[in-house]
């Protein structure tokens, strides 16, 4: 459990960070809070040669709840769990980040590294697609902004370029009286989704979002707009119908498949109860 | 005379001796993190290695280039088995009385086998140059399963055994064999099977596991060649029987080998047996000249040390129409994996799997256990439970559930028909133990009320029907167990590991002014022996608990002993310790008439002092005595107060339990909640009822991983498919429900204060326990045995086959 070598870098602005990502190439990698990668670097199933430590830049950092919901890609996940005015904001956003890990590695694992992971366990990347979230990139060309729901390819594979960094999070207002709920079955503290549902419903629409059912999160707009019209069941179907899971310690698929339909069923009863 | 005189109660409060509470003394260090383990120990100049270790389940070794790895700086050898060859230590002896490869001989059995030892000035460097040994593999077909190991043409995975058709216990009847162990009468046995009214008949798998415990193992060894002593710390369970072995297989005198066990973080069994890493170590200290480190990482740990369990057990019980068991016969087909390395006194090579009657007054009975080697890690150790009895006490306590079903009688009356009788103690099974003593119904009687047995099966009922009008997705299932564990190995008549009998010892002194030190053969793990063995002396000999020092685990200075596991330290060394309180204190007696004047026999002992008969204000207390003991030139008696006892205990002990465990299980998702647990324990004399409650807890939390969801599981290659922590489950505060704790007490006969051990009891009974529960909860839809581990999908599947997921 001993990484190999590798050159450290501590850069103080997003400039010389993109600068050193597109200097340095393929040998190098963001570090954020480093609970996603150092465990794959310990296992030498991730090896870079340089690691560029994002915690020293002060404009990663920061939650501000104005026009949109803005969260800095360095935020910690504890720290997006204390924030009240995001709390009354956006409630679901709490709720789900109180379903990841354990107080330990919240402490440390940051929001931008878990949406940016790409890993289809992470629990941050479908709920950003429920919630209509954008990301915002810098590279060397400059900035731009990517739809969640555009994001995520397959397993490690984003439409983040190699040499952009994901600066923060933008997520629009829920819409009053919004109802909400993050659903999550776990074997214990500290694992990822056996299977995991997000459901909004509210005026403008209804979102349904699966964790850890793919190579990637899966939003369903099928099943929002089904839920949407006040069929539930349609909504379930619709939405099982795009989750592709596999067989792993957690179950066979089957049992993940039918674990799904569970789980957001139960999201949707707990989001109806929660509407304005 | 003192003007307030405490009495003699206040006096025995103070001594903080047996049925004290007291605080455990090991804590000061432990929570301030001040403990000193293995890997806290650095010596000038010290090195550190690591393995490369097999991907592979079983393939040969066609060829290993370390070239590139000692090119890595830092790097000071890399060895392969070509270099412990010459030195005879490329393969080592096992505790079962077979033999396992140190380093890869040619092929590999198991993966994460260790293949090629390399030295460093630092780990990093070490775990660098593991990377660049390239090893050439030619991959050979894996078996996982024991009984596809057992087909005329499985592979032949040992080799160098093959054509041995006698092992060490036994002739072996295929190339994968190992051993068939048959204890019982199968004649009558099948006899009464034949006649009976009823027979329930189940294949039971107890799955393989792994103890995990905190530390996992390690060493430092610290060959001094200019005195030409060895030193090895470690992570050692029986410290004096490593110094045997490495003495037998180095050549090195013993008298030039010391064994340290510091302080260990968690045994469980995991640390009873020998590793490659121990004695690659040793030869890399050799071979260097200086202190070699080796400590294996969590992975390493989960891979390839030893696991536990394995069994498939198939179990037959007969009875009559109206619950009475007639007879029950089993047959095991036991996993040891790649090399037989299971830790079990020698004559036993399936542990005391033979108290799988349970509490039952069985007449006849037959067992037969064959083991089998297979392409998984070796190991079989008893994980929080004497040899092989968790494992009996899930088939006998899943048996009888069984049987309930079939009869369609109340699981806990068909529990109190079988019982042996209080009066039937000192009792002898049909598999040949002497149960010492018991009083079964009384402890039933009292858990059963505790729970309030009656209605919990009422709402339970309530609970199907209410279900069945689609009221509610949650089943209620009650889990019951009563188990007798045999642990305090033991008679050294019958018990011996390697030919070393299984007593255990105390050397004690007293000071000059009262206080003491008293050393043991056993080594804590954990489990308070500073604590308690300190309390079983303050009562035999009247010093206070506070000033006595208990210390353990360094051979040079403690008596020999066979360690700490099995449940045995108290049974065994607790015996030796009072026995050997008992010497200073008939040797205090002569002193204390001495100084008072009257003969020997007209003195008595009295908490903490010997009085005058009949004159009780004539006394003289253990600190005069003491003292007396080095300054006054006595008639007849040797100046100091020093004494030592070598106990072979005259049976082993048997500890019981009731234990009653509530769930309610979600059919959808197939998550169980634990509502309600409850263990009552019947461990003999109470040392100290805190750390009673101690070891319970911890013991239960273990049964509660194994039962809902920790394993070692392979896939068809022999991968490991559960090698770190995310997979293999330890369950956290969060996981572990609140236990209650209740006891009677049944002192043991035959043991000096009557205690019989507790540290395995609530892993024997808690295991069954909260399986039983599981289990029940599907009874009323026509379900009768599911295997463990009770994780979700698992349990989802339970209900799935039995449609209730419409
Ligand atoms: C025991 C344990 C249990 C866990 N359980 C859960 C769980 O239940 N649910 C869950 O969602 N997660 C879980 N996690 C993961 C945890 O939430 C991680 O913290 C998170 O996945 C990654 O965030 P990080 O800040 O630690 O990122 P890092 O590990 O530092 O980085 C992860 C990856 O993202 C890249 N990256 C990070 N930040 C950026 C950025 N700003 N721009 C571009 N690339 C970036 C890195 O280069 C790396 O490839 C668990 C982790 C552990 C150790």
């Amino acid at each position: 459990m001993i990484p190999g070598a590798f050159e450290y870098h501590r850069p103080e602005t997003l400039g010389e960070a993109t600068g050193l990502l597109s200097q340095l190439g393929d040998s190098a990698r963001v570090l954020a809070g480093g609970h996603s990668l150092i465990p794959m670097m310990k296992l030498r199933m991730a090896a870079p040669e340089h690691l560029i430590d994002l915690a020293a830049i002060a404009d990663l950092r920061g939650i501000a709840v104005g026009d949109d919901i803005r969260i800095g890609a360095m935020v910690t996940q504890a720290e997006l769990i204390a924030h009240d005015g995001l709390a009354a904001a956006c409630p679901l956003l709490r709720e789900a980040a109180l379903q990841i890990a354990d107080p330990q590695v919240r402490y440390v694992g940051t929001v931008g590294g878990n949406v940016a992971n790409g890993d289809p366990g992470n629990d941050m990347p479908g709920l950003m697609q429920c919630l209509g979230a954008r990301y915002s990139l810098a590279g060397p060309g400059g900035t731009r902004e990517v739809a969640a729901r555009d994001f995520y390819i397959s397993a490690y594979e984003t439409a983040r370029a190699d040499d952009e960094i994901l600066t923060g999070i933008l997520v629009p207002h829920p819409a009053p009286g919004t109802g909400y709920a993050y659903e999550k079955q776990k074997r214990k503290i500290g694992d990822y989704a056996t299977a995991a549902a997000a459901v909004t419903i509210g005026r403008n629409g209804a979102s349904v979002a699966m964790t850890n059912l793919a190579d990637r999160p899966i939003w369903s707009e099928a099943a929002g707009k089904a839920l949407a019209a006040g069929d539930a069941a349609g909504a379930v179907a619709a939405a099982l119908a795009e989750i592709d899971p596999g067989d792993d310690n957690r179950g066979p698929a089957e049992f993940k498949r039918h674990v799904a339909g569970v789980m957001l069923r139960r999201a949707i009863d707990r989001a109806r109860a929660r509407m304005g | 005379m003192n003007e307030i005189t405490p009495t003699p109660a206040e006096r025995a409060e103070k001594l903080k001796g047996l049925g004290s509470s007291r605080k455990r003394v090991e804590d000061v260090r432990f929570t301030q993190g001040k403990g000193n383990y293995v890997d806290d120990i650095k010596l000038p100049g010290m090195l550190f290695g690591d393995f490369v270790r097999s991907p592979y389940a079983h393939a040969r070794v066609v060829s290993i280039d370390a070239e590139a790895a000692k090119q890595v700086p830092g790097v000071v050898a890399v060895l392969t088995a070509a270099d412990l060859a010459p030195l005879g230590l490329h393969w080592m002896p096992t505790l079962a009385g077979d033999k396992q490869m140190v380093l890869a001989d040619g092929k590999v059995l198991f993966q994460g086998q260790e293949v090629a030892f390399v030295v460093a000035t630092d780990r990093y460097a070490a775990a660098d140059a593991v990377e660049l040994v390239e090893v050439d593999y030619e991959e050979l077909p894996v078996v996982t399963d024991p009984f596809k190991a057992l087909e005329p043409d499985a592979p032949v995975l040992r080799e160098d055994i093959a054509d041995q058709k006698e092992g060490a216990h036994g002739a072996r009847r295929h190339h994968n064999h190992i051993f068939t162990w048959e204890q019982g009468d199968r004649e009558a046995t099948e006899k009464v099977l034949a006649e009976a009214d009823v027979v329930a008949e189940e294949m039971i798998y107890y799955h393989r596991t792994h103890p995990c415990p905190l530390e996992t193992c390690g060493c430092v060894a610290s060959m001094d060649k200019v005195n030409g002593k060895l030193t090895v710390w470690g992570t050692f369970q029986a410290p004096h029987a490593v110094r045997t072995v490495a003495s037998l297989i180095s050549g090195i005198a013993e008298h030039n080998i010391r064994i340290i066990s510091p302080d260990i973080g968690g045994g469980f069994g995991n640390k009873v047996g020998v590793y490659p890493g121990y004695i690659c170590s040793i030869v890399a200290s050799i071979v260097t000249g200086k202190p070699v480190k080796w400590v294996e990482d969590r992975m390493e740990n989960l891979m390839a040390t030893a696991f536990a369990r394995d069994y498939w057990m198939q179990g037959k019980i007969a009875a009559t129409k109206d619950g009475r068991i007639t007879g029950l016969w089993c047959h095991v087909t036991a996993d040891h994996g790649g090399f037989d390395a299971c830790a079990d006194p020698t004559k036993f090579p399936a542990g005391f799997f033979n108290i799988c009657t349970g509490s039952y007054d069985i007449p006849v009975a037959w067992l037969a256990v064959d083991g089998v080697y297979t392409n998984k890690a070796p190991g079989g150790v008893a994980y929080r439970c004497s040899f092989r009895v968790t494992e009996a006490a899930y088939l006998i306590e899943r048996m009888i559930e069984v049987l309930a079903i079939k009869l369609g009688i109340d699981a806990a009356e068909l529990r109190r028909k079988n019982f042996i009788r209080k009066d039937q103690f000192p009792y002898r099974s049909a598999l040949g133990w002497e149960y010492d003593s018991g009083d079964y119904h009384t402890a039933w009687d009292k858990a059963l009320a505790a729970v309030g047995y009656e209605d919990l099966r009422a709402e339970q009922a309530d609970r199907v029907e209410s279900f069945r009008r689609g009221e509610t997705r949650k089943l209620m299932g009650v889990g019951l167990t009563f188990f007798t564990e045999i642990v305090g190995a033991g008679p050294v008549k019958n018990c011996d590991i390697l030919g070393l009998g299984m007593f255990d010892s105390c050397e004690i002194r007293i000071h000059p002014t009262g206080s003491a030190i008293a050393r043991l053969g056993t080594i804590s793990q954990g489990q308070g022996h500073a604590t308690t063995f300190a309390q079983i002396l303050a009562s035999e000999i009247g010093i206070p608990a506070d000033n006595i020092t208990i210390e353990e685990g360094d051979t040079d200075t403690a008596p020999y002993g066979l360690g700490t596991y099995g449940s045995r330290s108290t049974p065994v060394a607790g015996a030796a310790t009072a026995m050997a309180g008992r010497k200073i204190r008939a040797k205090a007696q002569m002193i204390a008439a001495y100084l008072l004047e009257v003969h020997d026999d007209d003195v008595e002992w009295d908490v903490d002092r010997f009085v005058v008969k009949g004159a009780p204000e004539r006394f003289k207390a253990m600190a005069e005595i003491a003292f007396a003991a080095y300054n006054q030139a006595i008639p007849g008696i040797e100046p100091g107060l020093e004494a030592v006892s070598y106990y072979d205990p005259p049976n082993m002990t048997y500890p019981f339990g009731a234990y009653v465990c509530v769930v309610d299980v979600d059919v959808d998702t197939g998550q169980v909640d634990i509502r309600r647990f409850y263990a009552l324990d019947d461990c003999g004399t109470r040392i100290n009822p805190m750390i009673i409650e101690g070891q319970v807890h911890g013991g239960l939390t273990e049964a509660l991983a194994i039962a809902m969801g920790q394993e070692i599981a392979y896939d068809e290659l022999g991968n490991v498919k559960t090698g770190t922590l995310m997979d293999f489950f330890v369950p956290t505060a969060w996981e572990t429900p609140h236990y209650e704790t209740d006891w009677t007490t049944t002192p043991s006969p035959h043991h000096p204060i009557g205690a019989k051990g507790v540290g395995e009891s609530p892993n024997v009974g808690g295991v069954p326990c909260f399986s039983n529960a599981v289990n029940d909860a599907f009874r009323a839809f026509g379900h009768v045995h599911a295997h463990m581990p009770h994780d979700h999908w698992r349990v989802w599947k339970i209900a799935h086959d039995l449609g209730l997921h419409g």
